[in-house]
């Protein structure tokens, strides 16, 4: 009978509020991401009895782990039928857990070639990513090609996660080896040598939990943190982007509502007359933060910055004084300027002119390859604008990591192109500016989403050599 | 490229302090998505039952869009066999914030012979069909769910914008990626998006939300007074059409939902919990998922959901 009962004390986590962390899974198929995922919400206790029961059901009638028996933990991840079926993730599977310091979003990512673009999904948004590399197979193609989109991406933390160290009978030379090749491979990259990346390598089991969530006894010769430990202390992205001059904010939408105010609003109080003409810009702060009184520059696609004064934030119904990135408010500004979707408001002078030049590192996500000469669709901030293709200079060689001459790019591929913009658009640099910094190419025939694009200076403007991609 | 800005990273004191906590930066990721939404669709409409999740998602409308008023309708698909206090709380709810309601009803369904009752009696994979025609005669072109990640293993694999065709179908070998906080919602005519605003929700955040902002919800879910029987390991509800059966005993017991749904289907839980923060307590102490706990439907099969949704379910 389903009841639900006998509360322990103290179980519940008083030392609110936490934070937000989100991480992901990368590395070659099999290599243990979801059992490593499975181990890390069983091991914090975030399965519940119901879905342990089916787990472990599932695993009997597989016949999982032979005579010894066991639960296939990646079964907590792999929850479409054909995962399922073919013992392979396809797919992100997003879950949850929390620890006393934090609350965890985890995307588990698929390891197989043809679904990479999933992996860059889950990698987009993560603050840190697990790759894991089987202790038996040491670094692969896809490894180096993960870890690639990962530098490409600028993902701010990179662990690395030796697995399936149990198999090779708790190794150090194993280790050791595998922990070589990695450094090597984050060096060539450039992983770890921006001081925004960083490079740590754990051995771990995940199918028994050696060092994933407490420190193995079995890896006596591993002195470093287990793998949550790390987890549980990494500033997020946000924190290490958090800087005063760079406040940046993509108008989605204005709230005009003349006359038409909410009813509840009304009913509580609100002064009607006074919101007769209310108009405020509503939007995400992307970067940095915005005070009441500071001047903001207005960017409009095609005209010269506006600048202006900030008078009020609003978020329903409470005026704030100052709001940073990541949350969502409504402001509003000193002159009636014309403002709309598309447009950004920036801190005063801060931002260059918009350009109608795109150049860009792009990663391939779709079957169909990319031509020069093609037209697709970029969507940038809150704007979506129409593009031609000029020209490609060159995709990455997974084997060297250098750049080779390229007239295409194929899915999987990560290379440099020219775009011409049908309009201008504030672009800023990946490198310094995440969200502005980035856009998607569309294909204007299905509305696919082709790839993943980040904005490079232009060619030869002080760019710095250490970043190939 | 600006002169003006730090190049170096740097974690200053101002940085950590102000950060958000994990339901402020939901919160805002809610907001983000709901406006983006708005400002990039024709027609979209929100999918609103009363139940928790949907009354969430509708509650952050109302602050994305402060002090003006939600500029979509909600659409309620109405399996007939309701919790009648859960249908006088979507009305007053509809009434209080000036909304249009649009709904669906599966009893009209059955009465057209367009859909056949189930031997089972339950009503809630019934749902598809009268939610897809709402939204092929309405022309919405973007349906937002309260679907959280964490409510199902199928869920756990979706988009926050999701591509649906135009029978509805969700493929999910062949998602879109879906790549930082840039949503693509292109669609083709007669194609619609599912869109999720709080899929990174997990029902402890839902709840910490709710006493937090002060949100009200059907009375159901706080423990009461209810005359039950047990079937399939759950307590039902006695109601119009969900009569125990022979030897089946009816008892008074006290407890709550943890979901609303199909009362037919719907079990109750044991509880305690009268209050917003003794459901909190309650939740963040459970050892059973939500559905797992109170949804018959959600047993059938371990793919039951991801079925259901293929073919063009919430
Ligand atoms: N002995 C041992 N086996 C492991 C370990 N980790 C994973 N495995 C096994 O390796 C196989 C693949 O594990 P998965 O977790 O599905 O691998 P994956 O990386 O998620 O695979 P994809 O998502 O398809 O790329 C399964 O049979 C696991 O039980 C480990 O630490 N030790
Ligand atoms: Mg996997």
């Amino acid at each position: 009978m389903t009841t639900i009962s006998e509360i322990p004390a103290g179980s519940i986590n008083e030392a609110l509020p936490t934070t937000l962390f989100r991480f992901a899974t990368a590395g070659s198929v099999d290599d243990g991401k979801s059992t490593l995922v499975g181990r890390l919400l069983h091991d914090s206790k975030a399965i519940l009895a119901d879905q342990l029961d089916a787990v472990a059901r599932t695993s009997a009638d597989r016949g999982f782990g032979g005579d010894k028996g066991g639960i296939d933990l990646a079964l907590l991840t792999d929850g479409l039928r054909a995962e399922r079926e073919q013992g392979i993730t396809i797919d992100v599977a997003y879950r949850y857990f929390a620890t006393d310091r934090r609350s965890f979003i985890l995307a588990d990512c698929p390891g197989h070639v043809q679904y990479t673009k999933n992996t860059v999904t889950g990698a987009s948004t993560a603050d840190a990513v697990v790759v894991l590399i089987d202790a038996r197979k040491g670094v692969l193609e896809q490894t180096r090609r993960h870890l690639s989109v990962l530098q490409l991406l600028r993902v701010a933390h990179v662990i690395v996660a030796v697995n399936k160290i149990d198999l090779v009978d708790f190794s150090e030379s194993v280790f050791r080896d595998i922990e070589a090749d990695v450094q090597q491979v984050g060096r060539e990259l450039g992983l770890g040598a921006d001081g925004i990346s960083d490079l740590l390598v754990i051995p771990v089991s995940a199918l028994d939990g050696d060092n994933v969530v407490d420190r193995s006894e079995r890896t006596p010769w591993y002195t470093g943190p287990a793998l949550l430990e790390v987890l549980e202390t990494l500033p997020a992205a946000d924190e290490l982007e958090s800087h005063l001059e760079s406040f940046r904010f993509p108008v989605q939408l204005v709230i005009r509502p003349q006359g038409a105010l909410a009813p509840d609003a009304v009913a509580a109080g609100l002064d009607v007359e006074a919101y007769r003409d209310y108009r405020a810009y509503a939007g995400q702060i992307t970067e940095g933060s915005v005070k009441v009184g500071d001047q903001v520059s207005v960017l409009t696609p095609g005209q010269a910055p506006r600048t202006t004064t900030v008078v009020g934030i609003d978020f329903a119904g409470a005026s704030l004084a100052e709001a940073a990135a990541p949350q969502s408010v409504a402001i509003r500004l000193a002159d009636e300027f014309d403002v709309a979707r598309g447009d950004t408001i920036a801190a005063a002078g801060t931002v260059r002119e918009a350009s109608a030049d795109l150049y860009a590192a792009l990663c391939w996500l779709s079957p169909k390859p990319l031509r020069e000469g093609q037209k697709v669709l970029v969507k940038h901030g809150t704007r979506t604008v129409q593009a031609m293709v000029r020209s490609v200079s060159g995709k990455l060689d997974l084997a060297t990591f250098k750049l080779e001459g390229a007239s295409n790019l194929e899915l999987n591929d990560i290379g440099h192109a020219q775009l011409r913009l049908a309009a201008p658009l504030p672009l800023e640099n990946y490198l310094h500016h995440r969200r502005t910094g980035a856009f998607l190419v569309i294909d204007p025939l299905d509305g696919n989403t082709l790839a993943a694009g980040l904005v490079k200076d232009h060619p030869g403007d002080h760019e710095d050599e250490r970043y190939s991609i | 490229m600006s002169t003006s800005l730090t190049e170096e990273t740097q974690v200053t004191e101002a940085g950590v302090s102000t950060r958000l906590s994990s339901l402020d930066t939901l919160e805002s990721e809610a907001i983000h998505i709901i406006r983006e939404v708005v400002a990039e669709f024709e027609k979209p409409a929100l999918l609103f039952s009363g139940g928790k999740d949907s009354v969430v998602m509708l509650h952050l409308a109302t602050k994305a869009f402060w002090p003006g008023k939600v500029p979509f309708p909600v659409l309620h698909v109405d399996t007939g066999h309701n919790f009648p206090e859960v249908i006088a709380f979507r009305d007053r709810t509809v009434e209080r914030l000036g909304l249009k309601l649009v709904v669906g009803s599966v009893q009209e369904f059955i009465d057209r012979g367009e859909l056949a009752e189930r031997a089972d009696g339950t009503r809630n994979p019934l749902q598809t069909v009268p939610l897809l025609d709402a939204i092929q005669q309405n022309k919405f072109d973007a349906v937002f769910g309260g679907g959280r990640r964490d409510e199902d293993k199928a869920r756990a694999k979706e988009r926050i914008l999701s591509l649906r065709d135009e029978f509805g179908q969700w493929d999910p070998r062949n998602q879109r990626p879906e790549l930082w906080n840039l949503y693509n919602g292109r669609h083709t005519v007669g194609q619609h998006v599912r869109a999720f605003p709080i899929s990174n929700w997990t029902e402890l955040d839902i709840w910490r939300y709710i006493e937090r902002e002060n949100i009200e919800l059907p009375g159901l879910y706080y423990a009461h007074q209810r005359e039950v029987f047990a079937r399939d390991g759950m307590w039902r509800a006695v109601g119009e059409v969900s009569q125990p059966r022979e030897g089946e005993e009816v008892i008074t017991k006290t407890v709550r939902y943890r979901t609303v749904g199909d009362m037919s289907c719907t079990g109750a839980v044991e509880s305690n919990a009268f209050t917003v923060s003794d459901v909190v307590v309650e939740v963040a102490a459970s050892t059973l998922t939500e559905r797992g706990a109170t949804r018959a439907d959600d047993r059938i099969s371990e793919a039951a959901m991801e079925d259901r949704k293929k073919d063009g379910y919430f």
